[in-house]
């Protein structure tokens, strides 16, 4: 259900690699799932410096209030405005029309800091 | 009922997990939180018809030629004059006028009757209806909680459905009436109350036939619904939680219960600390809001005038049928009427709301 190309993040986000600079990230389907209905989503403006494992944002369900921190640094370059008025997006496909942030990052490496698909099944496995 | 580390579980703990349930502990027990999504469950509750298991709720017998005035002294409302086949809703206070627990009280008979108390506050509303009752009293309390189930069946189809279970006319119990019928061949004891806002009964019936009742009723098309989407809809319904809105530092003045107060009974033993409340007038009050700024309201938040804090959230959240964000709080007095604006601090930021009139959500009535 991972899908295999991406990078994951103990967090439970998800980061997609558009370019060797530009990356777009969201929530796993585990993440979702354990939220339940999504129904607000705070996220960083367009021009926001982010920094891997920091908090950036967000993320309510009908009961829980969670937050969301982000799985590499750089600058916001395109958020997911649809999810502001429709956070359920989260719920319905997260990756996919759940999408949160395109980014361009600073430092590709950051980015072996992240768990290949299987290392995240593993990880969830173990009772993340 | 069985219990397994330490937490107890109803007569439907195994028809929940059949559901494929998610678990939590609430109060003591282990409780459905949801089925398949809250939101999907409040949809139901509202267009068609929800089932709660809500045996967790205490059920006390109190019976006895002592019974009527006993009760009439611990309980916020006259209970003489309450007559048979009647429920009221009530509060039970304490010397300080503190709210103990907020409760049913149903009629069953010239000396018997029926209280409904919260999950957790049943040991303390025993302790004080015993204390209240002289040794020599003819009277006795039996809690039959865990020898019985209690099902709540809410929503515009809930009662057209348990009919179908049925051969007593449930269209003649009127709100807040109950009547002693068979259920699919069950003694039960049926209640036209409810904690959603909707139409429908609560289901009082022998802890062995629930899963029976429990199955004919989803078979019909009701949906099972757990403790979430019961919050969503008891705020949106402006019902208020003991533990979250109440408690025993909360009066029913404060609480904005006055209807549901009769505090000039002679040997009422909160009467003479409530007239005193009442005549002096409380200095906060129970405001109901709605969120004009983007943010949910969530229990525990600050409620500010823009800078300095005035109050707390009591209770918050979504209310998704009114597609708005909704919750209550206590704040001083000139703060709570109708209109005014008030600010909740959510995370460092103080977010615009005005209050309003509970309850959020009414709904329409047939004829």
């Amino acid at each position: 259900m991972n899908p295999p190309d991406l990078k994951y993040s103990k967090e439970h986000e998800w980061v997609r690699s558009e370019s060797d600079s530009v990356v777009v990230m969201g929530i796993t389907e585990f993440a979702q799932d354990s939220l339940g209905d999504v129904v607000f989503v705070e996220i960083p403006d367009e021009g926001a410096e982010l920094i891997q494992g920091e908090k950036m944002g967000e993320i309510e369900s009908v009961k829980a209030v969670s937050d969301l921190y982000s799985p590499v640094s750089g600058k916001v370059i395109k958020r997911n405005e649809s999810l502001i008025d429709n956070p359920e997006l989260v719920n319905e496909g997260p990756f996919e029309q759940g999408w949160m942030l395109k980014m361009e990052i600073k430092d590709a490496s950051e980015l072996d800091n992240l768990l290949s698909a299987d290392d995240y099944n593993s990880f969830l496995k173990s009772g993340a | 009922m069985s219990t397994s580390d330490n937490f107890d579980r109803t007569s439907l703990f195994e028809t929940h997990q059949r559901l494929n349930a998610r678990i939590v502990e609430f109060a003591g027990w282990e409780m459905p939180i949801q089925y398949g999504g809250i939101l999907e469950e409040v949809n139901q509750v509202r267009s068609n018809a929800g089932l709660f298991d809500v045996s967790h709720m205490g059920r006390l017998e109190i019976e006895g030629p002592y019974a009527a005035m006993m009760l009439d002294r611990v309980l916020s409302v006259n209970v003489p004059k309450l007559r048979q086949g009647r429920a009221r809703y009530n509060v039970i206070c304490d010397e300080n006028g503190g709210i103990i627990d907020d409760c049913i009280i149903y009629r069953r008979g010239a000396e018997k009757f029926l209280l409904i108390p919260n999950a957790s506050n049943t040991p303390p509303v025993v302790k004080w209806l015993e204390r209240w009752t002289p040794d020599d009293a003819q009277l006795t309390i039996t809690n039959v909680t865990t020898q019985t189930a209690m099902i709540a069946c809410q929503g515009p189809n809930s009662v057209e459905y348990l009919q179908k279970l049925t051969e007593t006319d449930l269209s003649a119990v009127r709100p807040f009436r109950a009547i002693d019928a068979q259920v699919l061949g069950h003694d039960s004891f049926l209640a036209r109350t409810g904690y959603t806002g909707e139409d429908g009964f609560e289901i009082i019936l022998p802890a062995e036939a629930a899963s029976d009742i429990w199955g004919g009723l989803m078979d019909l098309g009701a949906a099972a619904c757990g403790l979430g989407a019961r919050d969503v809809l008891r705020l949106e319904a402006g019902l208020l939680l003991h533990g979250n809105d109440m408690d025993t530092s909360i009066n029913p003045y404060e609480a904005a219960l006055d209807k549901f107060v009769d505090p000039d009974r002679d040997g009422y033993v909160a009467g003479q600390i409530l007239r005193k409340i009442r005549d002096e007038g409380p200095s906060r009050k129970l405001a109901a809001f709605s969120m004009i700024g983007r943010g949910i309201p969530r229990h525990g938040y600050v409620i500010s005038d823009g800078q300095n804090a005035i109050g707390e959230v009591s209770s918050g959240g979504p209310s998704p049928t009114l597609d708005m964000n909704i919750g209550m709080g206590y704040v001083p007095i000139e703060y709570s009427t109708l209109g005014s604006t008030i600010f909740i601090e959510i995370r460092g930021r103080p977010v615009e709301a005005k209050v309003t009139t509970l309850p959020f959500y009414t709904r329409r009535r047939n004829a």
